[in-house]
């Protein structure tokens, strides 16, 4: 029966893409579901080598491209949903899709219990949670709970694989059993000044006390303890030290685990990506890639689209870097600090459903830490005019910023000012929209052809 | 001129980006010359009423808000009644706003709130109350009405589990444009009385509504020097763009 639902939902995929009618990423997999709930279950049986889940608030479509790159270096071709779509029905149109014998899938963070009861999967990785889009997921506590009840459902089966320098996830291990893995960054130099506004992870998940931080690295990921249980971060089976951050061109560090050492050269920036990358080597190693052969391919990779991507416009040298919660945003904003001044900055703010109706979150974000270097600004989006406010109580000059709602219009306007290097920060559907508008421009691949 | 606010729990009750309404008053201090300092008190700590004018408390995650209320009441109670009292200007915001009632009732539980106004807030069954909201200020009738007298309105976003149902004497904030409000059914929203403010509008609501703000600054101010200043206008075309953006999304729900 499954075999000939799966005939029909192909079908129609191929029908829409041809028809030209776009956004044909998803449509068999929702077909599918509609036709048959459990699809998933059964076309993932014909993974025999098992499936792999990766899921947090920030990262994850980075991560899996990580780990596909890893896994194409030693001849390993997984099903991947790689163009992003991580709810079920992404998930069944890549089943549907591709062929393969093992799985590697993103998974949106509140479809991965659901997922993840479906599928089974030999490894999970648990890459961060952060506050995002409170309407949407609720509050991170919420989803904290939901992770360790699937992990205690999983214990024994599933291979937990979990950043130790976020607490919310690293608890998940007390639920997971033997099997967990943990990465996590150990050069105390990189550490923060001090913990950031958007700080999500207070109290002590195991008994409710007050989280001390010896030092944070990305909001709140870093070293912590708890003086009430005396729960501690756990040790990282796989770590990375003698970090150096290479501005927009990536971060050199060193990648400890009990294969040795060996020398990373991520050709992405920040430490957020480099937690991502710590993630992708941990779950290669657990699936069974030496990690100095994982370090060499992550090494050669490039950047994913949306995911600080590249586009050269005439003379414009074009940026992308996704904005869609605080810790993320931060993260951008530290990376793009360390860029020469004057930078110039087309920021786009969508509330849409996919971006969030709530755009609370960019007051979070600590845009301050530009006002001295940003050169001229462009709003746009639906919501351009609060994006614009922020950034004047921010401290950016007024006499910058201009407010143009239209992003085609608005990016036309940045485009033909910039000094030949400009950074485009869109929201999700910011990003959607964007895209569309360079593919027009013949500057971009549609991204569902990507 | 000076405004002294007082920061409740800025690292508990903070969940929606409370400290732009912080930012925002600052700012709109500073740019009229006006002094503006924040203290921020949290869990244990307590303060005395006669050192502040204005103060602030935001919306927090579960399992901090019922922390920050058994503190509240251990710490800070009577201080927060004479603050009230004594006409300071209290903003209250989401988890903040519950707390200000006689109590939470949800999951068998039941949180003790302050008790500075009467209205009680349970989590009924159903789904949370999330969107964006509009609500209109001043109602006719209304005893508490603004000091300019005229009706306004307050543009911005809510997302609470609990339904919060006000005692018979009390008045609301506002009346509900666009969006739930207290509790979804009475077409009322927030609570208003003398110179305290209780809504579900949560985190930055100030900087959507900077006619807000600017009230609440002159409340302040009147408290500390004993006379309501005329305040400066400021050039506001982004503050207006970004109510007027607000309420565009409300209107469209």
């Amino acid at each position: 029966m499954i075999r000939a639902k799966a005939a029909f939902a192909r079908s129609v995929g191929r029908l829409s893409r041809a028809t030209g009618k776009g956004g044909g990423t998803t449509l068999p997999g929702r077909i599918l579901l509609k036709l048959d709930k459990d699809a998933i279950s059964k076309l993932g049986e014909d993974l025999t080598g098992g499936s792999t889940l990766i899921s947090a608030t920030n990262g994850k479509t980075t991560t899996a491209s990580m780990l596909a790159t890893i896994l194409d270096g030693v001849g390993r071709h997984p099903v991947h949903n790689r163009a992003g779509s991580n709810m079920t029905w992404g998930v069944a149109t890549a089943l549907l899709e591709q062929k393969g014998t093992e799985g590697l899938f993103e998974v949106d963070e509140a479809w991965l219990p659901e997922v993840a009861d479906r599928l089974k999967p030999e490894t999970i990785l648990l890459g961060n949670l952060f506050r995002d889009q409170l309407d949407r997921y609720g509050e991170t506590e919420t989803l904290a709970d939901a992770w360790a009840a699937l992990a205690a459902r999983r214990s024994g089966d599933t291979a937990f694989v979990l950043n130790a320098d976020d607490p919310l996830i690293a608890d998940i291990g007390n639920s997971s059993g033997s099997g967990t893995t943990y990465f996590g960054i150990e050069d105390v130099s990189q550490a923060l000044p001090e913990l950031q506004h958007a700080h999500d992870a207070k109290l002590c998940r195991v008994c409710g006390h007050e989280l001390t931080y010896d030092r944070a690295f990305v909001g709140h990921l870093g070293h912590y303890h708890c003086e009430g249980c005396g729960m501690r971060r756990p040790a990282p089976d796989l770590s990375a030290t003698r970090i150096s951050l290479k501005g927009m061109s990536g971060v050199k560090a060193t990648i400890v685990s009990p294969e040795g050492e060996s020398e990373l050269r991520l050709p992405l920036p920040g430490l957020y990506n480099l937690y991502n990358a710590l993630g992708a080597l941990a779950t290669a190693r657990q699936m069974g890639v030496p990690v100095v052969e994982a370090v060499r391919s992550l090494s050669g990779m490039k950047a994913v689209f949306g995911r600080v991507e590249r586009i050269e416009i005439g003379e414009t040298s074009l940026s992308i870097l996704l904005i869609k919660n605080p810790a993320g945003a931060n993260e951008v904003i530290r990376t793009l600090a360390l860029e020469p001044a004057p930078i110039d900055l087309w920021v786009a703010l969508n509330d849409r459903i996919a971006d969030g109706r709530d755009v609370s979150w960019i007051w979070d974000a600590d845009f301050e830490m530009l006002a001295e270097r940003v050169g001229k600004i462009t709003c746009t989006g639906t919501r351009a005019a609060e994006m614009a406010l922020r950034l004047k109580y921010a401290g950016w000059p007024l006499e910058r910023i201009n407010l143009i709602e239209d992003p085609e219009a608005a990016l036309d306007r940045a485009l033909a000012t910039s000094e030949g290097q400009l950074f485009a920060m869109p929201t999700y559907t910011a990003l959607l929209d964007l895209r569309n508008l360079l593919a027009e421009k013949g500057d971009a691949g549609r991204y569902w052809e990507a | 001129m000076k405004l002294r606010l007082l920061s409740l729990y800025p690292d508990q009750m903070n969940i929606y980006a409370d400290r732009g309404n912080i930012l925002f008053l600052q700012h709109r201090c500073e740019w009229r010359g006006i002094q503006f300092e924040v203290t921020r008190c949290g869990p244990g700590e307590s303060f005395n009423p006669d050192d502040f004018d204005l103060l602030y408390m935001g919306g927090g995650q579960d399992r901090d808000q019922k922390a920050v209320a058994k503190d509240l009441n251990q710490t800070k109670q009577e201080a927060m009644k004479v603050a009230k009292e004594d006409g300071a200007a209290i903003l209250a915001v989401c988890g903040g706003y519950q707390l200000l009632g006689e109590s939470y009732e949800l999951e068998g539980e039941t949180i003790e709130g302050l008790g500075l106004v009467d209205l009680k807030t349970v989590r009924e069954p159903g789904p949370r109350l999330i969107g964006p909201v509009a609500i209109e200020v001043n109602l006719d009738g209304n005893p508490n009405a603004l000091a300019d007298g005229e009706a306004k309105v307050l543009a911005g976003f809510e997302n609470h589990g609990g339904r919060t149902r006000l005692g018979p004497d009390t008045a609301p904030l506002g009346k509900v444009i666009h969006g739930h409000g207290n509790n979804g059914q009475d077409g009322f929203e927030g609570v208003r009385q003398d110179n305290l403010i209780g809504t579900y509008l949560h985190g930055p609501l100030l900087p959507k509504n900077a006619w807000l703000a600017d009230h609440l600054i002159a409340t302040a101010l009147e408290h500390h020097h004993g006379e309501r200043p005329e305040l400066e206008p400021l050039e506001d075309s982004l503050e207006d763009a970004a109510h007027q953006a607000a309420l565009t999304a409300a209107r469209n729900g």
